[in-house]
């Protein structure tokens, strides 16, 4: 378990400014474990699903058609980085059921992930616009408007990735509170086998290690496909 | 008195402060929630759809408290403030 007194993720190894934390270790495992289902799911692909294929286009439809629905039939193409967004998200924010740090609970990974959504929403808009039309959609309506627009737009990756991290560090550290206390507790009691730690925490961890790291993954991912697709427009339908 | 016992005990007061705006998502969350179950009565049909611009709706609301939680675990395990001395 965590402890309260140091919060932030380990060092594995490296040299001074230079170094590989757990979250960077965490995050290598979950995309390797990703990476293998997704070679053994497509490895023998019969016409006929069966076993391991059924699952995985099971996981493709739902993503399609999930991306289809928030963004439109038109940004369907988005669809394999959305899946892998909200499979890794999952992935990434329930790793405290098994013990090890939350990848997400850190504010290095949710920066990163928030970046790649404002370079899409971004390169998107340019794509679509054109430069001008671009420029024009940022001084919208009047011309004086553009250095607060900027700000908008520069505000939206901040508040995306303090809310992933927020909700993700908040929900480890009240584990790591509950976990704390209750073994302070057992001490008090002197009983020889703390057994207060088995049970007790079950319904927190269905909280704060099911349940909201699915909301969360499911909020970034879709506002992701919101602000994609609200400014993917073509300017004369906007 | 100690600066340094000052400074940490005052950054622990502002860390609790600073939660106070809890309230606020609070009844802006449950208020968000109401609208939807009523919405959902109106419309038992669309209920995903409510189900879903809610939950963004709640996120988005969510923002200026997980803001404040910042602030506040910043307070406590990072404190910038002791490091001026």
């Amino acid at each position: 378990m965590h402890s309260i007194a140091h919060l932030g993720p380990r060092k594995i190894f490296g040299i001074g400014d230079f170094f590989i934390t757990e979250t960077v270790i965490y995050f290598w495992i979950i995309a390797a474990i990703m990476i293998t289902f997704a070679i053994i799911a497509t490895r023998n692909l019969s016409q006929k699903p069966k076993g391991i294929q059924l699952v995985a286009e099971y996981i493709v439809e739902f993503v399609y058609n999930f991306t289809e629905g928030a963004m439109g039939k038109r940004n369907s193409n988005f669809s394999p980085y959305i899946g892998t967004l909200f499979i890794f998200l999952i992935l990434g924010n329930s790793l405290g059921l098994w013990g090890p740090r939350p990848v997400t609970a850190d504010v290095n990974t949710t920066f990163a992930l928030a970046g790649i959504t404002f370079f899409l929403v971004h390169f998107n808009s340019i794509r679509s616009k054109g430069i001008g039309g671009y420029v024009k959609h940022l001084s919208a309506p009047y011309p004086f408007m553009l250095p607060i627009n900027l700000v908008g737009e520069l505000a939206f990756p901040i508040s995306l990735s303090f809310r992933l991290f927020g909700n993700i560090a908040g929900g480890m550290i009240i584990m790591a509170l509950i976990f704390t206390g209750l073994d302070s507790v057992s001490e008090s009691l002197s009983l020889s086998i703390p057994f207060l730690q088995f049970m007790i925490p079950l319904p927190a961890n269905l909280f704060f290690d099911i349940f909201e790291p699915i909301l969360q993954g499911f909020v970034f991912t879709m506002l992701t496909m919101v602000f994609i697709s609200i400014n993917n427009l073509p300017h004369e339908e906007h | 008195m100690d600066p340094k016992a000052f400074i940490i005990a005052c950054s622990a007061l502002g860390a609790g402060f600073t939660m106070i705006s809890a309230v606020g998502i609070g009844i802006g969350q449950g208020m968000a929630a109401a609208k939807a179950v009523e919405a959902v009565g109106r419309q038992p049909e669309a209920q995903t759809d409510i189900i879903k611009t809610m939950l963004i709706g709640q996120a988005v609301t969510e923002t200026t408290g997980i803001f404040a939680f910042i602030i506040a675990i910043v307070l406590l395990f990072a404190n910038p403030l002791v490091g001026l001395l």
